[in-house]
């Protein structure tokens, strides 16, 4: 547990989230490197087999982040990833994974320092919940 | 002609699937017209030791229903794959595993508790519990070692064709009994018995648009039968189920439970289904959303009811 830095994925929309990802850096705002940007053209095209992929593949962590509700370049993408979020979080909760390692949230375009201040809270919350993988498989699991 | 050699199975399996190819009714005589069956233990004598002694390959087909839950199960697997030139996983189990795959939601020891000390029908005091070897006075006991995770067929062994269902109906075992006799068979790994498109491609109901308000598990309401049972509020997976079923389940009223499997080029089909889910709630805010979703009672095993063992997370076993 000690020296732990977890792998955070995080699906950034094009239009809003991923400039003010943008807008952080130029802005040279400090903020953990523990997340792993992948640029998607809208968070309603965050299929959930990504974070379970995410997870399988040795994420400890997800963030999905869009625009502002009402600000969706395609107008209800975001309405979509808003919708099936819940249902998300209660699917994977069924499979083990703790609601706090999936987080959501609106950041504009603007937003380079609400996006630096959720990447440092969401890496803390991540490392105090520890690795996503916490133990090997027990015997019996695996066979072949 | 020389008569195809052909071997049927169950591993961890309900036997619906051994039924469904019984199920083919009077064509079973055609079928024990151009194969000679070598080993069916649903339905013929033959042991175990009469499979060890044939030659590697010497079996034409092998159709191998049932998920590998045991060491029983996994030795038969092998087996069956050494003696088999073409082996088929044959229904859910053996392809995604099935029903019996739900179990990997929990922990080995949670399911021994709960079968062998907690359910209240159970009177065992001394918590027996079944073990791998026990000693008795005329020797040593053997039993098969059961597993922390219930595995897919592809899991133990390699496969060559997929069959989903649960069970394969029968016009389409038949079909694809017929294919392997005239040796028209698509290339390895490919998934038989099923159509690319999904089910909702066949379903001969009335869809428009659809917004729910409220979801109801199927005691709750008697459906519309001419409407999309979706639209209705009914947790149908049609949308990301494989077609080829003959929609059977709709056509008696009941919502589609997924057992043909993902379509073509998808992972995972309970993820598929969070997204239509998501797609057609009718809600604007939190609290809606949420008191809508509040009527799925339990997501995971509703979308997951026959792919558990070839899901992306492992539930327990993570």
């Amino acid at each position: 547990m000690e020296n732990f830095e977890p792998t955070i994925i995080g699906f950034l929309c094009n239009w809003c989230s991923y400039a003010g990802a943008d807008l952080a850096g130029v802005s040279r705002l400090q903020y953990p490197p523990n997340l792993r940007v992948v640029r998607v053209m809208c968070s309603g095209r965050v299929d959930p087999t990504f974070v379970f992929k995410a997870f399988r593949e040795g994420a400890d962590g997800v963030l999905i982040a869009g625009c502002h509700p009402g600000d969706c370049h395609y107008t209800d993408g975001n309405y979509n990833t808003f919708k099936r979020f819940p249902l998300l979080l209660k699917v994977l909760e069924q499979f083990g994974v703790e609601r706090e390692r999936v987080r959501l949230e609106w950041i504009s375009a603007a937003e380079g320092t609400v996006f630096a201040g959720v990447v440092k809270e969401f890496t803390e919350t991540i490392r105090r919940l520890g690795p996503y993988r916490k133990e090997l498989p027990k015997g019996g699991a695996k066979i072949g | 002609m020389v008569k195809l050699k052909l071997a049927v199975y169950w591993a961890a399996s309900c036997g619906g699937c051994d039924v469904a190819v019984l199920d083919v009714h009077e064509k079973i005589l055609d079928i024990a017209a151009v194969a000679d069956i070598v080993l069916w233990p649903v339905a013929t004598d033959h042991k175990y030791s009469d499979v060890e002694k044939m030659a590697p390959g010497s079996i034409d087909v092998c159709l191998f229903n049932g998920a590998v839950r045991n060491s029983e199960n996994e030795h038969m697997a092998r087996m069956l794959r050494e003696k088999s030139r073409v082996l088929v996983a044959f229904g859910s189990c053996a392809v995604s595993g099935g029903i019996p795959a739900l179990a990997n939601f929990k922990e080995r020891e949670d399911i021994l508790n709960r079968v062998y000390q907690e359910t209240p029908s159970t009177v065992n005091p001394e918590g027996v519990k079944p073990v791998p070897e026990s000693a008795v006075p005329e020797g040593t006991l053997h039993l098969p070692e059961f597993f922390g995770f219930v595995h897919s067929l592809d899991q133990v062994v390699e496969v060559d064709y997929y069959m989903p269902g649960c069970p394969p109906t029968a016009e389409r075992i038949w079909e694809v009994v017929q294919a392997i006799v005239s040796g028209n068979l698509p290339p390895r790994g490919a998934t038989v018995g099923a159509l690319e498109k999904s089910l909702c491609d066949q379903c001969p109901r009335e869809k428009h648009d659809k917004k729910i308000k409220r979801f109801y598990r199927t005691h709750e309401i008697i459906p519309d039968p001419d409407r999309c049972l979706l639209e209705q509020g009914l947790l149908c997976l049609g949308p990301v189920t494989r077609g080829g079923c003959g929609a059977q389940c709709i056509s008696a009223n009941m919502p589609c439970r997924g057992c043909y499997g993902p379509l073509p080029g998808v992972i995972e089909q309970g993820a598929k289904y969070i997204s239509s889910i998501g797609a057609i709630i009718d809600a604007r805010t939190q609290e809606e959303v949420e008191e809508i979703l509040a009527g799925i009672v339990d997501p995971a095993g509703t979308f997951y009811r026959f792919g558990m063992a070839t899901a992306l997370l492992k539930g327990a076993n993570r």
